[in-house]
């Protein structure tokens, strides 16, 4: 009995989600008195792993795996909780995470429960907090299988330093056909996606049209954050629809999330309320993100924003 | 090509959540309850197949009677046949399995259902639909085309998209990008009138056993005021996103 922990990884390095998952899973290690074991696919270096909590990993290399399949990811999953007689399985909120969980779950039988927002309450009867109705609310729910799927939400835990050494030994699953043929991904290797964000930086109808958006883009490098936008940004195409956040675009749980010119729509709100801290810009004091924030400045994007990117590049020079 | 839309029951985006009987009950007091906004695009797309392609589009949502409503709005977009499975939906595994058993009873070629549905949020209905059925699936699907029973999609995936080649049977979690905004269809009169008419078979439920159930729901904690800052001095901010939120 151990708690598998999936720590994914890309181009052979960890993200910072997998260290986060890999802290969560020590976490429930501890309430159930056993170890963590992780599983990697192609990762270089493991040795990482042992400094959130790890004890064991086991290393999946093959080429066939180098692009991401669902399936076959889930397969090579399922089979290291059978080795390990896993009771629990913890994986992170990443697109992929997401894509191959239900798979996992139909494969051992196990009940999942996604977005997870904190330890287990309890571990028998297995009860976990989540999030529902998009941020509006949380539900405690209990997994009444034998072996549990619990999918943490991005930046719920934290890092949890927890330094054990973790030893690796190579794992070879037997892989099933994909069905699913990878020809092409186009991603942007200069950017952070939305996803693995620490700051985001948001732009709304207030900014008035595409040719605006270096204000956003700036204030989004000096921060190193993730630039995003309302929806009826998107739907005018002024920015392409990967960056619409809200209840129907992507869900945002940054520590710092910065809206600009952004009126703080219900929906809006509802994607983006998990983030720790929120900062508005906007004209109008009624605006309702003001209800929502916890920083505010009343005025103008145009005259704000560069003078804030201005403060910030001065405040990063002296805390460089 | 027979296509199935998997419809989930929600409350409207701006509906109020509350709870009722100790916290354990959504009160659904007062709350309009729409086609599940992940679940629209996919209908929509699933109509320009049959427009286009020639399919049939049947759609189905595992609830009470209360849902009907609901998936007429489906069949006033256009689909043609309704399935109601007559059970409760309580959890993602149990709805999955309901509709692995619809699948298979009527020889579906391609599944629709969303992303996510937006009251539970767990994607994972279809990945799970998927797996029970051995059918190939696609997440987070923002583009498909079918040609015979080979098909193209294009996936969206952290910080960019993925262009898959794929086959039928397929299940897809569909989003919006599978056609836009304006594509969606506000039902017409005659659409309505037409919906009044179709087929909106009731179907008894596979006994599928649940395994999780929620036990209670809390609202997040009530927020602080927002502090203020004035506009020139922008600095200021900078300083307790520092010292005090500690977040840069
Ligand atoms: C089913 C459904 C789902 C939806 N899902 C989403 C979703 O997922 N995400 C989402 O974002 N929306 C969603 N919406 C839309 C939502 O209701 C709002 O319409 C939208 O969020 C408003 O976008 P906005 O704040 O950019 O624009 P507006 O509401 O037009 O607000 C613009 C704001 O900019 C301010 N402003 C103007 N000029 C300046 C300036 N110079 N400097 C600073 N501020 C300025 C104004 O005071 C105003 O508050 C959804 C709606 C529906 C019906
Ligand atoms: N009760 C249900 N009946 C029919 N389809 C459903 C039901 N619940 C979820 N789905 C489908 O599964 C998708 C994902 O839902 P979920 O896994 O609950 O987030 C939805 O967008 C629907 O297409």
């Amino acid at each position: 009995m151990s708690v598998l922990v999936y720590t994914e990884s890309e181009k052979g390095k960890f993200k910072k989600a997998s260290f986060e998952v890999a802290s969560y899973a020590k976490a429930i290690a501890e309430q159930m008195g056993t170890t963590v074991t992780a599983i990697t696919v192609n990762a270089d270096d493991t040795s990482a792993l042992g400094e959130y909590g790890v004890e064991k990993v086991l290393n999946v290399k093959d080429s066939g795996l180098d692009k991401f399949n669902a399936k076959t990811y889930a397969a090579a999953i399922q089979q290291a909780a059978e080795k390990e007689g896993a009771k629990v399985v913890v994986v992170s909120s990443s697109a992929n995470a997401r894509y191959l969980a239900p798979i996992l779950a139909v494969g051992l039988d196990a009940g999942y429960v996604s977005n997870v927002v904190e330890k287990p309450s309890n571990t028998s009867p297995f009860t976990v907090k989540h999030s529902v109705f998009t941020n509006k609310a949380f539900a405690n729910t209990e997994i009444n299988t034998d072996v549990k799927i619990v999918g943490l939400s991005n930046n719920a835990f934290g890092l949890v330093e927890n330094s054990a050494s973790a030893t690796a030994e190579d794992f070879t699953p037997s892989l099933p056909e994909s069905g699913v043929n990878v020809e092409s991904v186009d991603k942007a290797t200069d950017k952070v996606s939305i996803a693995d964000a620490e700051i985001v930086v948001s732009g709304g109808r207030g900014l008035k049209g595409p040719e605006n958006w270096g204000l956003i883009e700036e204030l989004a490098e000096v921060l190193g954050a993730a630039t995003a936008c309302s929806k009826p940004v998107s739907d005018l195409g002024w920015r392409p629809h990967s960056e619409h956040v809200g209840q129907t675009g992507k869900p945002v749980a940054s520590n710092l999330y910065i809206a600009i010119g952004i009126s703080g729509a219900i929906q809006h709100l509802a994607g983006i309320n998990s983030s720790k801290v929120k900062v508005v810009i906007n004209t109008d004091p009624e605006a309702p993100f003001f209800k929502a924030a916890d920083y505010g400045i009343v005025g103008d994007a145009f005259e704000v924003v560069p003078k804030l990117t201005e403060k910030l590049k001065e405040f990063k020079a002296q805390n460089a | 090509m027979k296509i199935l839309v998997c419809i989930s029951h929600v409350p409207d985006t701006t509906s109020k959540i509350n709870f009722t009987d100790g916290d354990t009950k959504f009160d659904t007091n007062g709350v309009q309850f729409v086609i599940n906004p992940n679940d629209e695009f996919g209908l929509t797309r699933a109509m320009w197949f049959k427009e286009k392609q020639g399919a049939s589009v049947d759609v189905v949502n595992v609830g009470g009677t209360e849902t009907e409503p609901t998936l007429r709005k489906a069949l006033a977009i256009g689909a043609d046949t309704a399935i109601r499975v007559n059970t409760p939906a309580t959890d993602g595994y149990s709805v999955a399995k309901e509709l692995a058993k619809v699948v298979k009873d009527g020889n579906y070629d391609l599944v629709i259902a969303g992303r996510e549905s937006i009251d539970y949020n767990g994607g994972m209905v279809p990945g799970m639909l998927a797996a029970m059925i051995d059918a190939n699936y696609v997440a987070n699907c923002i583009s498909l085309e079918v040609d015979g029973t080979s098909a193209k999609a294009v996936r969206e995936i952290d910080g960019g998209k993925e262009s898959v080649s794929t086959s039928l049977p397929l299940v897809i979690g569909g989003q919006k990008g599978l056609v836009e905004e304006s594509d969606l269809r506000i039902p017409n009169m005659r659409g309505i009138m037409m919906a009044r008419k179709k087929p909106l078979n009731v179907v008894e439920a596979a006994d599928a056993n649940a395994e999780t159930s929620v036990k209670s729901f809390e609202k997040p904690a009530p927020k602080g005021d927002v502090k203020l800052i004035d506009a020139d001095n922008v600095e200021e901010l900078v300083n307790l996103l520092h010292n005090e939120a500690k977040v840069i």
